[in-house]
């Protein structure tokens, strides 16, 4: 009797902490945004913001704006997910095989998931700099190519910092893929030797299908926190440089709302945001069929 | 890798890797030896020829570095503790455990990285404002755990699949409690991702910008990344001190990921691969 109530009780009494933390400090502004992107909160309306309804939303989607800067994102995440998963996961091939110092390597290119995001952003920056600037220094006393406008180009602008973001994100991913290598037991490629298969085979068949459960949850996190990611983006371009050419969705809200105070406004455009991100995961986890392994 | 070529590709591919990865970190470091008239320099050299340690001693001894490097280690290992001891319980919980509301709440932690931080800064400082905890560290660690949280519920969640269940089941017939089952059996296999779980709830504290901003004021109480804004703010004449203090606070992380990252590739189980 006593063990049966432990066994009812123990559950909930481990979750409650985890519980209160995450409704205070996540639930409730969710809800509060949610309210105040049906307000009229700004510089002007601070302490006497009223319920103007859907006037935010109608205006975000009838503006020009929206659009440009989502299509911004759209490739701000695809490439970085893109670079992501392939430098991740054809390094750590390489490192799951036999390498010389496989664990040199293996540490030092985990450095850049080590350094502060803020501090590698605004290295990056300088590096970009078009006179004194690593990037094109090396262009042009190594390489003998022409130095690159970075920031006075609005294309350029946007490829420093995706580069910068590359750079970042790709050590993570190449962590997840490594342990999901090694945990695919050797038997089966040699079963799939013997069944003649190339290296291209073995690649399609036995590597690739045991590293999708690993990798698909690590493809969601990274596409959430890459769409979602403002510092790289804000620091590199220093705050949307050419001319407000270079934002995303996020660094595009936290302008309307701490530059111009229109925090109504951008509580509207980050509900929108977050109901992409909503529908692309659940999208996402469908068609690969992660759910219910995973929820098991 | 048969062939001898694929294998000397192999390693030639990764050495050129390698040293672009690291390169942007060896150039931090050189900034920071420069000596104050040489900020702008097009030699590419890495270590300046009249390299000097100046820079470091004046972010230690003329600005508030060591109150920075406190104040960011209290906040850090608050995290860190609390991050842990939440993660490690609610993750075996959703490993374990059946129970009414457990999807919803998987999806909720999922859900909750979903929205763009930088909006849930408004509201958090109305909230901290309400509980009064705005400008403490208290206020700052709790924001923390709670961002850190569902990537660390994850992890530990996706680790505990892999350990068979029968041997707590085992531990319960000799008549362990739930608690002393999970304390003194599965805790200790889970080892690599508990070490995920602190490295990744360190970190979230240790370099986070944006959210102290708005809770921290008072310049006392400013954390490492708002003492290192402060330099860069001034970037004219700065820059050095500036490369400094990021060398200093990237050290001991640097250190972390240096000594443990054995670890990371076992205890990265998001997915919660089953033998």
């Amino acid at each position: 009797m006593r063990a049966s109530t432990e066994k009812k009780l123990f559950p909930y009494v481990l979750l409650l902490p985890t519980i209160i933390v995450m409704v205070t400090v996540v639930a409730y502004p969710l809800v509060y945004n949610f309210v105040l992107s049906f307000k009229n909160m700004s510089m002007y309306h601070y302490y006497d913001a009223n319920f103007v309804g859907f006037r935010h939303y109608s205006s975000i989607f009838t503006e020009r704006e929206l659009y440009w800067v989502f299509g911004k994102t759209l490739i701000w995440t695809v490439a970085n997910l893109f670079f992501h998963v392939a430098l991740g996961v054809g390094i750590a091939m390489l490192l799951n095989g036999r390498i010389v110092g496989g664990g040199v390597f293996r540490s030092l290119l985990i450095l850049p998931w080590a350094v502060p995001q803020y501090i590698c952003a605004l290295t990056w920056r300088g590096m970009f700099n078009h006179e004194y600037g690593a990037v094109n220094l090396i262009l042009k006393n190594v390489l003998h190519l022409a130095p690159i406008p970075w920031f006075s180009d609005a294309t350029w602008a946007f490829v420093a910092p995706i580069i910068t973001n590359v750079w970042l994100g790709f050590p993570f991913m190449m962590i997840v893929a490594l342990g999901g290598l090694q945990s695919i037991p050797h038997e089966l490629y040699e079963a799939a030797e013997l069944d003649g298969a190339g290296a291209l085979g073995k690649f399609r068949n036995v590597t690739l299908p045991l590293l999708k459960p690993v990798l698909a949850p690590a493809v969601v996190l990274g596409t959430v926190w890459t769409f979602n990611n403002m510092n790289v983006i804000w620091l590199v371009t220093g705050g949307g440089l050419p001319a407000d050419k270079t934002h995303i969705l996020v660094t595009y809200i936290y302008k309307a709302a701490f530059t111009y105070y229109r925090y109504s406004y951008a509580a509207a455009f980050s509900v929108i945001v977050f109901f992409l991100l909503l529908g692309f995961t659940f999208a996402f986890m469908r068609y690969f069929k992660i759910t219910e392994a995973v929820f098991e | 890798m048969k062939g001898r070529g694929t294998r000397i590709l192999a390693h030639v591919f990764l050495v050129i890797v390698t040293l672009a990865t690291i390169y942007p970190i060896v150039q931090i470091v050189g900034i920071s030896l420069r000596p104050a008239d040489r900020l702008y320099s097009t030699s590419l050299r890495v270590i300046p020829e009249d390299a000097t340690g100046k820079a470091y001693h004046a972010v230690v001894f003329e600005k508030d570095f060591l109150l920075w490097l406190r104040n960011s280690t209290i906040v850090s290992a608050i995290v860190t503790l609390v991050g842990v001891a939440l993660a490690s319980t609610a993750g075996y919980v959703f490993s374990r455990f059946r129970f009414v509301a457990r999807r919803f709440g998987l999806y909720s932690l999922l859900i909750a990285q979903m929205f763009p931080a930088t909006m849930l800064l408004l509201p958090l400082y109305v909230l901290m404002k309400g509980l009064h905890l705005l400008d403490s560290m208290v206020g700052l660690a709790v924001a923390y755990v709670a961002t850190a949280l569902p990537f660390c519920v994850w992890t530990m969640k996706g680790y505990y699949d892999t350990i068979p269940k029968e041997l707590e089941e085992a531990a319960l017939i000799d008549g362990a409690s739930y608690w002393r089952a999970f304390r003194t059996v599965v805790l200790p296999l889970a080892a690599p991702a508990l070490a995920i779980t602190a490295i990744f709830s360190f970190m979230s504290a240790w370099s986070e910008f944006m959210v102290a901003r708005v809770i921290v004021s008072t310049r006392t109480l400013y954390t490492l990344p708002l003492g290192l804004e402060s330099l860069s703010s001034t970037f004219q004449t700065e820059w050095a001190n500036y490369a400094a203090g990021s060398v200093l606070v990237s050290l001991p992380v640097v250190l972390i990921f240096l000594f443990l990252n054995r670890y990371f590739v076992s205890g990265l189980t998001l997915g919660g691969v089953k033998q």
